[in-house]
C-alpha cells in the first residue's frame, strides 16, 4: 500500500505531536514487532523480571503457608475482620480501570492518541484483575469452601446469597475480566496474525499462527473485526462504571460509619480511573524509554494522561470533601466522630494526612505543563499517586473499623509481615505478566499505528 | 521403682492442650516446652478411664446396683438423680446435685452428665450459698476436672509410685511416732468445713494425742475470726441479710464478689436494687476501700482510702453513732471527706436497723469489732450470728507461724499438706520453704503439680470434687454430700482417703467414710433414705445453723493509724485466679479482669496521675520494692484506683505448673509479708528501661486517651442509660428519652413491621441495674458453648473468642473517682440483623422464631458479617483455636454444641441447644414451651439475676413483662436492627445531701430529651 504523501501539516503550537512521522509502514511494523521477534530484551529488562519472579515466589509461599496456618498470620481481628487483602483487591481494581477507559470509552469517544497506549493498558488492566482476583480467594477462612460462592447446582438446592455485595462482586469482576480479555484478544488478533508472517518457520509462527485464528487481513475480516471491536467496547463501557461501583457497594451497603456512604460509587470510579492512569504513567515511562518506544508514546500521551489524571484527582479531592462535609452536615453523630477519628485520632490520622498529601495536594502540580510533560516528575507524582490511592483503601477499610459504634470493642489494626508479602507479591505476579508480555505479545497496536500514521500523513491527526 | 516402672512413666506435661495456639504466639515458654518435651506423645497420651469403661462403670451402678458387676471398684451406688431418667438414655443428659468445696465452703451446684461424663456446672436453687447461680469459679471447675495437665499418679521423690506403697510407708512412719503418741505428726489444710475431715480429725487426735493440725488459707479471714474474737469473745460467723436493708456501707468488703456466700449476697443485694420490683424503693451503698473493686463499682458512693484509713472511717462513723470507748486520732480523721461522712451518717442513723456495715476480709480485726459495735448500734436486723461453720477456727497466720516454728526446730517428724500449695502462698517472711526441708516425711495431697509438691516426698493426686465423695458446709452451715459424677480421672484420691491411711485403714474408700460420718447423724433403718434424699436435693435438711443471740463487749483497740512512707501497695487476690490455684485453667486465664480488662497476666495497677509522677508510663516493667523485697512487674493504670497506692493480684507468676500458667505474670507473694499480708506501705517503683506488653481485651492504642474517649463515647451514645432515683420516680421512663429512636416507618425503606413472628419469639433483657459485672456469664457460656481460648498473643491482636463480652465504660471525674458502668453484650438476636444480607453465601440466617442462626457448615469465612455487626458480637476462628485432639478436652465439651474449625465465625446463639432441647419435651408431651423452661448458660448462672429469657409472644412470661418495663431500651435503636436483646437502665441511688461518686462531678442527672433523629 502507498501512502499519499501530502503536505505534512505543522505541528500544532505547544502542543507535541501524537507520533513521529518519520516512519513507515514498514517501520512501525519493525519498531514493534522487533522487540518481540528479534532483539533482545533491553538490559533493564532483566532484573525487572527477576524482582517480579522474586516477588511471584514471596506470594507463592506467603500463600502457601496461609492456606496452612489460617488468616490468623494476618493482622485482622475482631473489629477489624477486613485489612490488607481488601485494602489490595480494591486498589488493584481500581487499577484495572485505566485499561478499559482508555480502550472502549476514549474508543467510543474518538479520542485517537488512545492508540499507542491502549494494547498497554489493556494488558495491565488483565493482570490488574489478576492480581485483585487471588485476594477474594486468599481472604477467605475456608478457601476450600469458596465455590459455595458461585451458583453451582447442587443437591441440597442451595443458592448463594443474592442480596450479598460480596456475591455481585465475584458477578461483576469476573464480568469485567471475562470481557476485558475478549476486548483485548480482539484487538490483537490482526497484530498476532503480523507476528505470525514475520516470525521465523518454528514453534513461535505455530503457536502465534494460532492465536491469530487465520486472519489474512481481508476486507471481509477488517469488516468483521471493526464491528466486533466496537461491540465488545461499547459492551466494556458501562463495566468501566458498573465494576468500582459494585465494589464500593462492598462498603456502601453496610451500616458501618465511614462504609455506610451514598458517594461511594462516583468517588470509587472517579479513584479508579486515577489510580489507574497513575499506574499506566508508572509503567509507561520506563518501558517507553527501554524499548525506545518514544516515537510512538510520545510527550502528547504523557501530557494527555496527566490532565486526565490532574481531572480524576479534583473528581475524588471533590470526593473527600464531600464525605467530610456530609458527615458534619447529616449531625449523625457517629458519622462526626468517625470523620474526626479519621482525621485526628486513633492512631491512623497519618493515613489520613499522608492520603490527603498524595491525592489532593501532589496532582496539584500536574497544572504547570512542566510537570506534565517531563517523564521523571511525572513519574513521580503517578507512584505518589499509587501510594495514595493504597492509602485512601486503607483508610476507608481500617479506619471505619477500628472504631465503630460500641467504643469497648474498639480495636487496633497493622499489616504483618504476611500481609505484606501478599501485598507485594502480588505486585511481584503483576511485573511478571507484563514482562512476560512485552517479550511476547506487541506492546503497541501495530495496524493501528499504521492507520494512525496515514492519518497523520493526510492532516487528519496531528 | 523397677526399670519397667520408669518406663511407663507418662510424659507430666501435654503439649497438646496448648497445641492451638502456643505455635501462634512463637516465642512463648509453652512453645519452647512443646518443641523440648515429648512433643511426639501427646498423641499417645494414656486415657486412664476411656469411655467404654465410663459407660461400663455407670451403667453397671446404676443398672445392676447390688450385683457384683464392676471389678474395678468395690460395689457403690454412685448417684441418686435429680430428674431420674428410668434408665440412662444415650444423648440426653442427666443432672446431679452436688457441692463445690470453694476456700473451705461449700456451694451447691447441678452437675449436667452425658453418659457419664460431667460437661456443665449450674446453681442448685435450694442451696443457701447458691440459690440457682454459680460463682465464677464453679463455672470454670468443670475444665479443671479435665485439665490434662493434673497429677496423675502417685509419685515418691519425682518417680513413679502407688498407692499402696504411699500407704505402707505411712503406716511405717506412723509406727515410728506411736511411742509418742504421735508427737511430730502435722496435719497442714486449709479451711475446713466438712464434718467427715472433722471427725477424722477428731479420731486422729485420739490416736495420736500429740499431733497436731495448722490450717492455712491464703484468701484468709483472720480479720473476720479475731474480731468476732474482740467483740463476742468467741468465733462467730456474721450472715447478712438483705431483704430489708436500706443502706449498706462496705469496708472494704467486696461482699458481691469475695466470700463463702458471695454468690448468694449478690442476688439478695440485687433485689433491692430492683426500683420497680421494690415498688419505687432501693437501697443504698457507700463503700469505701483501698483498691478499686466490683462491689465499689456498683456503689452509689465510692470512696478511695488507703488501707488503714479505713479503720479510721470505722473508728470516726462509731463515735458519731455515740459508741463508747472508741477512740480516734484526730489527725487521721481530719483527713476523712467530712461531706461524705455527713451523708453515710445520715442515712446510717436515719435507717437504723435497716441500715448494715459490713467489714473487709482483708481488714484487721478492729475493723470487723467496729462494725460488730455500729451493726449492734443501729440494731441492724441484717445481721445475725451464728456458731463457726468452720470446724475448728483458728487464727491462721499463728497456726502456720508455728507449724513453721515446729519445723524449724526439727520437731516435725511428718508433714501431710492437704491440697494448697503453701510454698508458694504463704507470706516469705515466713519461711515455709525452707522449714519444710527439714521434715523427714512430707506428704501433698495435690490435684496438680506445684511449688509445694515439688518440695515434698509423697505426692499424691488429689480427686476434683466432681470425682470423689465428700461432704462441706456452707456459710451457714448448711451441709452437702459431694457426689461424684465420675470415676477419678487420673486416679485421685480424696483427702479423706489419705486421713483415713493416717488412721490405719489400707484401703479406704470415701464413700465409705463419709457414710460413717452421716450414718451417725441419722442412725437406724431410716439412713437410705436419709441419704438418697440428700444426694437427691443436695442439702442435708435441718443442719442449718441456729442463730446465735450472743452478748457483746467491746474492746476495740486504740487506734494506731500507719504513716505512709511512699506506696502502699494494697494485695489482693486475683479476681480469675484466685490464690493461685486456678492458674492453670486457661479459662480463667484468659478471663478479661473487669475493671481493667486483663488476661493472661496481673500488673501494678496504679492511678495514672500517679504513675506520671513517678515517670512511668503504662506497660512499663517495674522493679516493684516492698518490704526489702522486690519482684519485677508490668505497670497498668487503672482510673479509680486510690493515689499514692498500688493494687497487685496475687495468684500469677506459678514456677512450678502446667503449662497454661507457669510463668503468666508475677508472684506477688515474693513482696507479700505476714505482717501486712492486704497492704504494705513503703514500697517504690523503678523502672527497668523494659516494657511489657500486657493483653487487654479493649483498645491498645494510648490506654488513657481511649479509656476517656470511651468513656465521653459511650455517655454521647447513650450506651448507658442510667438516672438516679429521684429522676426515675419523676420520669420512669426516662431511658425513652435519651439517644434516637428506632427508624420509624416513614423513615426507612424497609418496613419494621413487615415482619410477623408468629409462634415462638425469643428475646433476652439485660438489667444494668442489677449486672456487677462479675463476668460469670462470660464463664457460663465458654463452658456452655466449646468456647475456645486463644492465648495471650492473639488477645493482643484482639482475637478472643468469648461470645459475650462485658463492656466497661467510666464516667465523670477521671481524675479521682470515675463512676464505673458495665454493660454485657451478647449477640443481640437483630430483626433486621445488618450481619445477615452481607454473607454471600447464606451461612447467618434468620429463623422464624427471631434468632440469628450461625450455619458452621456453610461458612467460607468472609468476616463481612462481622464488619457489618454494629455490635461486635461475632467471633472468627482465625487459627484452629479449638483443641480437637486431647482427650480429656473432648469429654468435657457439650455434646449438643458443634465445635467450630478453623475460617468459620461464630457467636451467641441464645443457646439454642437449650432452646431445642426444651422443644423436643415439649413438643413430646404436646404442648408448648413454657415460660423458664429454656433458661441460658448466662441467665442460669448470673448471681444477681441480671439476665431475662423467653419468648416474647407469651403475654404471661417474665421476659414480655421484662419488656415492658419503662426502663427497657435498645442498644443503638436507631442504626434499625431491632434487637431482641434489650438493656434494662439503671437506677442509682445516690444520697441528696453529696454528689454522686463522692468526686466532684454532679449527681449523674440524664440529658434532658433532644429532638430526635440525625
Amino acid at each position: 500500500m502507498e501512502a499519499q504523501y501530502v503536505d505534512i501539516p505543522e505541528p500544532l503550537e505547544n502542543i507535541p505531536p501524537l507520533a513521529e512521522t518519520d516512519h513507515s509502514y514498514e517501520s512501525i511494523s519493525r519498531a514493534v514487532c522487533d522487540v518481540v521477534l528479534e532483539k533482545p530484551m533491553p538490559r533493564p529488562w532483566y532484573p525487572v523480571f527477576g524482582v517480579g519472579n522474586l516477588l511471584l515466589a514471596v506470594l507463592g509461599l506467603s500463600t502457601m503457608y496461609l492456606f496452612y496456618r489460617g488468616l490468623g498470620i494476618w493482622g485482622i481481628n475482631n473489629p477489624v475482620g477486613w485489612g490488607f487483602a481488601i485494602v489490595n483487591l480494591v486498589w488493584w481494581i481500581g487499577i484495572g480501570h485505566a485499561g478499559t477507559l482508555i480502550s472502549a470509552i476514549l474508543l467510543l469517544f474518538h479520542q485517537d492518541w488512545r492508540t499507542a497506549i491502549n494494547r498497554f493498558a489493556e494488558a495491565m488492566t488483565l493482570f490488574a484483575v489478576m492480581c485483585a482476583g487471588i485476594f477474594p480467594l486468599l481472604h477467605v477462612g475456608r478457601p476450600w469452601a469458596i465455590y459455595f460462592i458461585f451458583p453451582l447446582p447442587n443437591t441440597m438446592s442451595l443458592w448463594p446469597q443474592f442480596r450479598s455485595p460480596l456475591l455481585w462482586d465475584v458477578f461483576a469482576i469476573s464480568t469485567y475480566f471475562t470481557v476485558s480479555l475478549l476486548f483485548w484478544y480482539t484487538g490483537l488478533i490482526p497484530d498476532l496474525a503480523t507476528l505470525r508472517d514475520r516470525a521465523p518457520r518454528g514453534i513461535r509462527r505455530t503457536i502465534y499462527g494460532i492465536f491469530a485464528l487465520g486472519w489474512r487481513g481481508s476486507a471481509r475480516h477488517w469488516f468483521r473485526y471493526e464491528m466486533a471491536y466496537l461491540l465488545i467496547g461499547g459492551m466494556s463501557a458501562p463495566l468501566v462504571v458498573s465494576v468500582h461501583t459494585i465494589v464500593s457497594f462492598d462498603f456502601a451497603v453496610s451500616v458501618i460509619p465511614g462504609w455506610h456512604t451514598t458517594i461511594f460509587p462516583p468517588y470509587f470510579v472517579a479513584g479508579a480511573i486515577y489510580s489507574g492512569f497513575a499506574m499506566v504513567l508508572t509503567i509507561l515511562i520506563p518501558v517507553r524509554e527501554w524499548f525506545n518506544m518514544k516515537d510512538f508514546i510520545t510527550t502528547r500521551h504523557l501530557d494527555n494522561m496527566a490532565k486526565v489524571m490532574l481531572a480524576t484527582g479534583l473528581v475524588v479531592a471533590y470526593g473527600y470533601f464531600s464525605e467530610a462535609f456530609y458527615a458534619w452536615y447529616s449531625g449523625n453523630e457517629y458519622e462526626r466522630f468517625m470523620m474526626s477519628n479519621r482525621m485526628f485520632g486513633g492512631g491512623y490520622w497519618w493515613a489520613y494526612w499522608c492520603l490527603m498529601f498524595c491525592n489532593v495536594l501532589s496532582p496539584q502540580f500536574l497544572w504547570i505543563k512542566w510537570v506534565r510533560q517531563n517523564p521523571v516528575p511525572l513519574f513521580v507524582a503517578s507512584i505518589v499517586v499509587n501510594i495514595g490511592m493504597w492509602l485512601e483503601r486503607y483508610v476507608i477499610v481500617v479506619t471505619s473499623l477500628t472504631r465503630d459504634f460500641l467504643p469497648q470493642a474498639w480495636g487496633q489494626y497493622t499489616g504483618t509481615i504476611f500481609d505484606w508479602a501478599a501485598y507485594v507479591g502480588s505486585i511481584g505476579l503483576f511485573i511478571t505478566m507484563l514482562c512476560l508480555f512485552v517479550r511476547f505479545l506487541p506492546m503497541i497496536s501495530i495496524f493501528e499505528l499504521r492507520v494512525q500514521h496515514r492519518q497523520m500523513l493526510r492532516g487528519e491527526l496531528r | 521403682m523397677n526399670p519397667g516402672e520408669a518406663e511407663k512413666k507418662a510424659p507430666r506435661r501435654r503439649p497438646a492442650y496448648w497445641r492451638s495456639f502456643d505455635e501462634v504466639s512463637g516465642n512463648t515458654p509453652f512453645d519452647a516446652l512443646v518443641h523440648r518435651e515429648f512433643p511426639g506423645e501427646a498423641g499417645v497420651m494414656p486415657d486412664p478411664v476411656g469411655r467404654r469403661n465410663f459407660i461400663k462403670v455407670m451403667g453397671a451402678s446404676v443398672m445392676l446396683a447390688g450385683m457384683a458387676g464392676c471389678a474395678r471398684q468395690p460395689e457403690e451406688k454412685i448417684v441418686p438423680y435429680v430428674k431420674a431418667p428410668e434408665e440412662m438414655v444415650s444423648g440426653k443428659p442427666d443432672y446431679f446435685a452436688t457441692a463445690m468445696p470453694f476456700d473451705g465452703y461449700g456451694q451447691g451446684v447441678v452437675v449436667t452428665s452425658f453418659e457419664g461424663r460431667p460437661t456443665k456446672i449450674e446453681g442448685l436453687p435450694e442451696h443457701p450459698a447458691s440459690h440457682g447461680a454459680t460463682s465464677l469459679h464453679a463455672q470454670a471447675s468443670i475444665l479443671d476436672m479435665y485439665d490434662p495437665d493434673r497429677l496423675n499418679t502417685v509419685t515418691y521423690g519425682g518417680r513413679i509410685s502407688t498407692w499402696n506403697r504411699f500407704i505402707m510407708d505411712t503406716a511405717t512412719a506412723l509406727a515410728r511416732l506411736d511411742e509418742k503418741q504421735g508427737a511430730g505428726l502435722r496435719i497442714l489444710t486449709g479451711t475446713v468445713t466438712s464434718p467427715t475431715l472433722a471427725r477424722q480429725m477428731k479420731a486422729l487426735r485420739e490416736a495420736y494425742p500429740n499431733m497436731r493440725w495448722h490450717q492455712h488459707d491464703p484468701a484468709g479471714r483472720d480479720g473476720m475470726r479475731a474480731g468476732a474474737q474482740l467483740v463476742f469473745g468467741r468465733y462467730v460467723e456474721t450472715l447478712y441479710d438483705f431483704s430489708r436493708v436500706k443502706t449498706v456501707l462496705s469496708l472494704d468488703a467486696d461482699f458481691l464478689h469475695q466470700g463463702p456466700a458471695h454468690v448468694r449476697y449478690a442476688r439478695d443485694f440485687a433485689r433491692t436494687r430492683d426500683v420497680e420490683a421494690n415498688h419505687g424503693a432501693m437501697s443504698r451503698l457507700f463503700v469505701a476501700e483501698p483498691s478499686p473493686t466490683l462491689t465499689g463499682a456498683v456503689a452509689d458512693h465510692k470512696l478511695g482510702l488507703r488501707h488503714d484509713e479505713v479503720e479510721t472511717l470505722a473508728r470516726v462513723v462509731a463515735r458519731r453513732l455515740g459508741i463508747p470507748g472508741v477512740d480516734v486520732d484526730e489527725a487521721a480523721a481530719a483527713k476523712l471527706p467530712t461531706g461524705w461522712l455527713d451523708a453515710l451518717l445520715k442515712d446510717l442513723q436515719g435507717d437504723g436497723p435497716g441500715a448494715v456495715v459490713i467489714p473487709g476480709d482483708g481488714q484487721p480485726a478492729a475493723v470487723h469489732a467496729l462494725a460488730h459495735a455500729i451493726n449492734a448500734r443501729l440494731g441492724s436486723m441484717a445481721v445475725s450470728h451464728i456458731a463457726p461453720v468452720e470446724a475448728e477456727p483458728v487464727d491462721q497466720a499463728a497456726s502456720l507461724r508455728a507449724l513453721v516454728e515446729d519445723m524449724n526446730r526439727g520437731d516435725v517428724a511428718m508433714l501431710v499438706i492437704l491440697g494448697g500449695n503453701p510454698v508458694y502462698d504463704t507470706p516469705w517472711d515466713v519461711g515455709f520453704k525452707d522449714a519444710l526441708e527439714r521434715v523427714p516425711f512430707r506428704a501433698h495431697l495435690t490435684t496438680h503439680e506445684n511449688e509445694t509438691s515439688h518440695d515434698c516426698h509423697w505426692v499424691i493426686p488429689q480427686a476434683h470434687y466432681l470425682e470423689a465423695w465428700g461432704d462441706v458446709r456452707s456459710f451457714n452451715g448448711t451441709a452437702s454430700i459431694v457426689q461424684p459424677l465420675i470415676l477419678p480421672l487420673y486416679k485421685g484420691k480424696a483427702a479423706s482417703e489419705v486421713l483415713a491411711v493416717l488412721l490405719g485403714d489400707e484401703n479406704p474408700d470415701a464413700h465409705a467414710i463419709v457414710r460413717e460420718t452421716w450414718i451417725k447423724h441419722r442412725p437406724g433403718d431410716g439412713f437410705d433414705r436419709f441419704w438418697k434424699n440428700a444426694l437427691s436435693r443436695g442439702v442435708i435438711p435441718g443442719t442449718t445453723a441456729k442463730k446465735l443471740g450472743i452478748k457483746m463487749t467491746l474492746r476495740i483497740p486504740p487506734h494506731r493509724p500507719v504513716a505512709r512512707e511512699g506506696l502502699d501497695v494494697v494485695f489482693r487476690l486475683d479476681p480469675a485466679l484466685h490464690e493461685g490455684r486456678y492458674a492453670n485453667n486457661a479459662w480463667l486465664q484468659e478471663l478479661p479482669k473487669p475493671l481493667t480488662k486483663l488476661t493472661w497476666d496481673n500488673a501494678v495497677h496504679i492511678h495514672p496521675a500517679t504513675a506520671r509522677a513517678l515517670h512511668l508510663d503504662h506497660e512499663d516493667l517495674v522493679v516493684l520494692s516492698c518490704n526489702g523485697r522486690q519482684v519485677e512487674a508490668p505497670v497498668l493504670y487503672q482510673f479509680g484506683h486510690p493515689r499514692d497506692a498500688i493494687t497487685v493480684h496475687l495468684g500469677h507468676g506459678r514456677e512450678i505448673c502446667g503449662p497454661v500458667g507457669r510463668g503468666v505474670g508475677f508472684n506477688a507473694y515474693a513482696v507479700r509479708s505476714s505482717t501486712s499480708p492486704w497492704c504494705a506501705t513503703g514500697a517504690s517503683l523503678a523502672k527497668t528501661g523494659k516494657s511489657y506488653a500486657l493483653a487487654r481485651t479493649e483498645e491498645h492504642y494510648n490506654i488513657e486517651q481511649s479509656i476517656v474517649e470511651q468513656g465521653e463515647t459511650a455517655q454521647d451514645r447513650h450506651l448507658i442509660r442510667e438516672a438516679p432515683l429521684a429522676h426515675f420516680r419523676e420520669r420512669p421512663d426516662f431511658a425513652q428519652h435519651l439517644g434516637h429512636h428506632a427508624p420509624g416507618r416513614e423513615d426507612t425503606l424497609y418496613k419494621p413491621d413487615e415482619k410477623s413472628w408468629d409462634g415462638y419469639a425469643w428475646g433476652m433483657t439485660i438489667d444494668l441495674g442489677r449486672c456487677t459485672g462479675c463476668n460469670v456469664c462470660v464463664m457460663a457460656c465458654q463452658s456452655e458453648n466449646n468456647i475456645p481460648v486463644v492465648g495471650k498473643e492473639q488477645v493482643i491482636k484482639g482475637r478472643e473468642m468469648q461470645w459475650i463480652r462485658i463492656d466497661r465504660y467510666y464516667k465523670g471525674d477521671y481524675g479521682g473517682e470515675p463512676e464505673v458502668a458495665f454493660q454485657p453484650v451478647p449477640c443481640m438476636q437483630c430483626e433486621n440483623a445488618p450481619c445477615e444480607p452481607v454473607c454471600p453465601v447464606g451461612a447467618t440466617m434468620h429463623s422464624k422464631e427471631g434468632l440469628n442462626d450461625m450455619v458452621y457448615n456453610r461458612c467460607v469465612g468472609t468476616r463481612y458479617c462481622a464488619n457489618n455487626c454494629p455490635y461486635k458480637v461475632r467471633r472468627f476462628n482465625f487459627f484452629k483455636f479449638a483443641d480437637h485432639k486431647t482427650p480429656q478436652l473432648k469429654m468435657m465439651r457439650n455434646p449438643n454444641v458443634t465445635v467450630r474449625s478453623r475460617g468459620v465465625m461464630e457467636k451467641c446463639t441464645y443457646c439454642v441447644q437449650r432452646i431445642n432441647m426444651a422443644r423436643i419435651t415439649a413438643k413430646r408431651d404436646g404442648r408448648l414451651i413454657q415460660d423458664g423452661e429454656v433458661v441460658t448458660a448466662c441467665q442460669a448462672a448470673c448471681p444477681s439475676g441480671a439476665i431475662q429469657f423467653g419468648n416474647l409472644n407469651d403475654p404471661g412470661s417474665r421476659i414480655a413483662a421484662s419488656k415492658k418495663s419503662p426502663r427497657n431500651y435498645s442498644l443503638l435503636a436507631d442504626v434499625g436492627t431491632r434487637p431482641r436483646t434489650t438493656y434494662l437502665a439503671k437506677v442509682n441511688n445516690p444520697s441528696a445531701h453529696l454528689d454522686a461518686g463522692g468526686g466532684e462531678g454532679g449527681p449523674a442527672m440524664p440529658h434532658e430529651p433532644q429532638p430526635e433523629h440525625g
